[in-house]
């Protein structure tokens, strides 16, 4: 499973376990207007950090931003995935 | 102006130095402080309240706003409820403070409620009437933290120690409008409702309701300049694509361990803003703040300063202070200051080349996002599960949340032929525990292990901070 569909398919699970419509999903759609709040993505990037080994939050440094949009979140796990297996 | 002599809102608001100017905004609806003087929103009933144990039920911010401007020094006690507070604990709430009086701004229809409490509507309106000023109570301010039981710890402050920490900013200056992420009915809201209050400088109340987004374009349009939130209220508010229409002068952490990550971002994204964090709890008060821009606190700040005393006891951060709650209320009250006078925040501390840093909690508690998690209670619902022999919950630190719910579970020798993949337990527990617990309680993740360290008494080896 690419990054990418791999963060796709915890949107749409985490919005099932959390009872949240999700919105439908683009890449200049902002994070917070998904449907998500910030308690799913908490639980996302813990869950993506088991199952792909990085956290680009913490890679980033303390002074990147933080993803706005749906597409900076997923390249933002692209990058930092890409990274890793260097 | 020392906050003592004080003897209620209403006394400040009717004193020579409040600014005209002075608004409280809510989502719908907005009020210079000063027309208070003029009307009620209580419908012009507050000296029904005189005297009374009063619960502030409302939904709004904003009407528990002005409820507390009206009854400070008329009544006796006024318990401040968040909208978060679940329905089933309101009569337990009632009880423990004596309640005998409610103000909300919707009905409230509960079982648990005594029919003999006088209730009052409050509207985000104002109308002719008001209470007899020349009679002064010197209200009990109550409010409520999470306990270890899951139900609600009731905590008993004055104006004078609630406001203990707030200063008088020199006059001349440019006017301020304050804002903050947090319910006022929580201490790190009210401490900012009680600083725009008393220093006549206009307040933007948050929603619970609205969205981040929404929350910081209205901050915007009202030209906020001074905001306070939790670290996770600002990285909720760094994901927001709204967060440039702030542009504010001063930005203040409160209420969790702020990291030098959430730190660090703030500065960046504002390098025009004085950026503090403080270190406050509701019993302790406010202890002191940070304004180096680093994670942690230099260790000169221990000791006396001139209001506060501070100490490292067994590792954890003890504050002797005027600013600090004086009880506990309810049947089962257990003290809040030791014999000496000390509050135990229960905050570890590490030291580290001459800088405090917090680690943790002592009991162990989870702050996931500003809400507190008491492993036990996971944990004795995850136990309840079929397959599971014993679990262990703990912290796991996260970028967004501070920090997440994680359980380590040992399961218990099949029962049967099921052979169920560890894939889909693991899912059934998530779910066995969303339909139980809260959602910030629920596991972010469900680790299967094959044992668990257990320490000499048999108890569970919790590695806590």
């Amino acid at each position: 499973m690419s990054v990418r569909s791999e963060v796709i398919a915890l949107f749409q699970q985490l919005a099932e376990e959390h009872n949240r419509e999700l919105a439908p999903l683009a890449d200049d759609l902002p994070l917070l207007e998904s449907g998500l709040d910030s308690l799913c993505f908490a639980v996302m990037v813990a869950r993506l950090e088991d199952s792909l080994g990085v956290d680009p939050f913490v890679a980033a440094g303390d002074d990147a931003p933080f993803p706005v949009t749906v597409g900076d979140f997923i390249k933002a796990y692209e990058d930092a995935y890409e990274d890793a297996a260097k | 102006m020392q906050p003592s002599r004080w003897t209620s809102l209403w006394d400040v608001l009717s004193g020579p130095v409040n600014a005209p100017n002075s608004f409280l905004w809510g989502v719908e609806a907005g009020v210079a402080f000063r027309d208070l003087l003029y009307g009620s929103a209580l419908g012009g009933r507050g000296e029904e309240l005189r005297g009374r144990s009063v619960v502030i039920a409302t939904k709004d911010q904003f009407t528990a706003a002005l409820a507390l401007i009206e009854l400070d020094g008329v009544a006796r006690r006024l318990v401040l409820c968040p909208t978060d507070l679940p329905p089933g604990q309101l009569g337990f709430v009632m009880e423990s403070a004596a309640a005998d009086a409610m103000v909300s701004d919707r009905t409230i229809e509960s079982p648990e409620i005594p029919r003999a409490a006088c209730f009052v509507l409050c509207k985000p309106t104002i109308s002719p009437g008001g209470c007899n000023r020349n009679e002064r109570t010197r209200t009990e301010w109550v409010l409520l933290t999470s306990g270890t039981t899951g139900r609600p710890k009731l905590v008993v402050h004055t104006l004078a120690s609630l406001a203990g920490a707030i200063e008088h900013h020199g006059p001349g200056g440019k006017p301020r409008v304050w804002s903050t992420f947090y319910d006022i009915r929580r201490y790190g809201g009210l401490q900012i409702f009680l600083r725009a209050f008393l220093t006549s400088a206009s307040l933007v109340l948050s929603n619970a309701e609205e969205g981040t987004a929404d929350f910081l374009a209205r901050a915007g349009a009202c030209a906020v300049t001074h905001i306070s939130g939790t670290p996770s209220h600002w990285r909720r508010a760094l994901m927001s694509p709204s967060m440039h229409l702030l542009a504010p002068q001063y930005v203040r952490l409160s209420g969790e361990i702020a990291d030098q990550s959430i730190l660090s971002r703030l500065r960046s994204v504002f390098p025009e803003a004085k950026v503090d964090h403080a270190f406050a709890s509701t019993e302790a008060g406010l202890a002191f703040e940070v304004s180096d821009g680093l994670a942690g606190f230099p260790a000169a700040l221990i000791g006396r300063s001139s209001d506060v005393e501070t100490k490292v006891e067994d590792g954890s951060l003890r504050i002797r202070s005027s600013r600090t709650a004086s009880c506990y209320l309810g049947r089962s009250a257990n003290s809040l200051r030791d014999a000496e006078g000390f509050v135990d925040t229960g905050d570890m501390l590490e030291l580290k080349s001459d800088r405090y840093y917090f680690v943790g909690r002592r009991d162990g508690t989870i702050n996931v996002g500003g809400l507190k998690v008491h492993p036990e209670e996971v944990e004795a619902v995850i136990n309840r599960h079929p397959r599971v022999e014993m679990s262990c919950v703990r912290a796991r630190k996260n970028p967004i949340t501070g920090s997440v719910v994680v359980a380590d579970v040992v399961l218990g020798k099949k029962s049967d032929a099921a052979a169920q993949s560890e894939e889909d337990l693991q899912h059934e527990i998530l779910h066995f525990c969303g339909n139980l617990l809260p959602r910030h309680k629920v596991p972010a993740a469900v680790n299967i292990v094959p044992a668990l360290p257990v320490d000499a008494a048999g108890k569970l080896a919790r590695n806590h901070a």
